[in-house]
């Protein structure tokens, strides 16, 4: 599992592995919504919290073909299907990955696309909290709408139309912690509701994925 | 005798086509008497006029876009499970007419809440969850439509199905948690004593026993449907063997 991990990281870092091209969209978010809507610090402020979700959402929403499709392609999927690894621990490891190389970035990157968007000042500590317990569902997820479509050639406007709806509740969820963290209102029910959706999908989702990508490659 | 015969697809086509036209004409009656009486015989209400006859459409199509999904989730389930062939091919069938159904609550609703309102849409949890449902129903037909393999494509869209209604149910719960609603309490349920006043009460009860009939009978007629182009593709494969 280790090695599969090890493995995952190394590809999407070096070169053609596609490591940042995420974490540049979410900047050209948080750049063009001002351009749109106006500098005015007011409307900024109430709407960044809703647009530094819908970013990091569309940024990791990006990436996810390379979950699976280039493993699909080379054949290596067959191989790890077959190994000793179960099929489920497989997809956990490669959203993890996905996570690791998009999702942390974003989390770490957020703060400040919060001053390009005028985030007022006690919602910082909850939008990286709200990221960081929220991105690992939208990976795992993710990795569910890529192993449904893995098999197509042209899936990603496919795979946009599946896992899109599915993100809803965690954005919701998400976004409302930033929101009444950032009006300095209560943000636990919220916060509990994010983290029981991510645990969730963690325990849940990749059962499905597995059977998928079972399906796919029978 | 068990329900399971039918998944013998010439048990099915026989049965259902004898079923078919009774059906058929069941739900053109039902909707008739139901649609009539609802329109024209009806008093306007107090507080809405004319337009609370626009009910007659809106909670039936709602209550049948949901349901429909529902049907979609046990057909998938009975596919994994058993690998019925009707069992896929009606979950199939059933997807475009339940996004008709939401299509048409949507509608109806925008058109009540128009005048009632003053606004064609608000971001009312109910009318958000109805609007997240039509996606899950699209996403489910594009992905029977995207995979080749009919069986892979079964599979594929049972499995989104059991997600999906995961997701559905829970955004259904997390957009209340989001906005506050515009949209009024239930209009039939089992545990109030009143809902909407007897008038009205039971022309719309005959209206959804109406729609359940007509989802029914496009089911039917869909699954048939499918079925006999399944049976065309087995010919013509077995022709270009030949």
């Amino acid at each position: 599992m280790i090695a599969l991990l090890l493995r995952d990281l190394r590809l999407a870092i070096r070169a053609g592995g596609g490591f940042g091209l995420g974490l540049a969209f979410f900047l050209l978010v948080a750049v063009i919504v001002p351009l749109g809507v106006g500098p005015e610090p007011a409307t900024l402020a109430k709407i960044a919290p809703g647009i530094l979700w819908v970013g990091a959402l569309l940024s990791c929403l990006l990436s996810l073909d390379r979950i699976f499709a280039l493993d699909f392609e080379d054949g290596s999927l067959d191989l790890l299907a077959t190994s000793p690894l179960p099929m489920e621990g497989a997809v956990a490891i490669k959203a993890l990955a996905h996570w690791l190389v998009t999702g942390l970035p974003l989390v770490l990157a957020a703060p400040v696309l919060g001053v390009l968007l005028n985030l007022p000042v006690p919602g910082y500590l909850w939008l990286v909290i709200s990221l960081a317990l929220g991105t690992p569902a939208l990976s795992i997820i993710g990795a569910f709408g890529a192993a449904l479509t893995v098999g197509l050639k042209r899936g990603g406007l496919l795979m946009s139309l599946l896992v899109l709806p599915l993100y809803m509740p965690t954005l919701i969820f998400g976004a409302e912690v930033v929101k009444r963290g950032a009006a300095g209102m209560a943000v636990a029910t919220p916060l509990a509701l994010l983290a029981a959706i991510t645990a969730g999908a963690l325990a849940l989702l990749p059962i499905a994925s597995a059977a998928a990508l079972r399906v796919n490659l029978r | 005798m068990s329900i399971w015969e039918y998944a013998n697809p010439k048990k099915f086509m026989q049965t259902s086509g004898v079923l078919l036209p009774w059906v058929t004409a069941l739900a053109v009656l039902a909707l008739g008497v139901g649609l009539i009486w609802g329109f024209f015989f009806t008093p306007d209400a107090d507080r809405f006029g004319s337009t609370v006859k626009i009910i007659y459409l809106h909670v039936p199509a709602a209550m049948m876009a949901i349901s429909a999904w529902t049907m979609m989730l046990v057909t998938s389930l009975i596919w994994l499970v058993r690998r019925h062939h009707v069992s896929a091919l009606a979950a199939k069938a059933a997807a475009p007419i339940g996004l008709m159904f939401t299509v048409i609550g949507l509608v109806t609703g925008a058109i009540w809440g128009q005048p009632m309102w003053g606004t064609w849409w608000a971001w009312d949890p109910r009318l958000t969850a109805f609007l997240i449902l039509a996606l899950f129903y699209l996403g489910y037909i594009a992905l029977w439509a995207a995979v080749e393999n009919p069986d892979t494509a079964a599979d594929l869209t049972s499995v989104l199905a059991i997600v999906g209604s995961v997701f559905a149910f829970l955004s259904r719960y997390a957009v209340l948690f989001w906005n506050q609603g515009l949209h009024q309490g239930a209009s039939l349920s089992l545990d109030e004593k009143e809902n909407v006043s007897d008038v009205y009460w039971l022309p719309l009860v005959v209206c959804i026993v109406g729609f359940v009939l007509l989802f029914v009978t496009l089911v039917l007629i869909r699954t048939r449907t499918e079925i006999r182009s399944r049976r065309l593709q087995a010919l013509l494969t077995r022709e270009r063997l030949a």
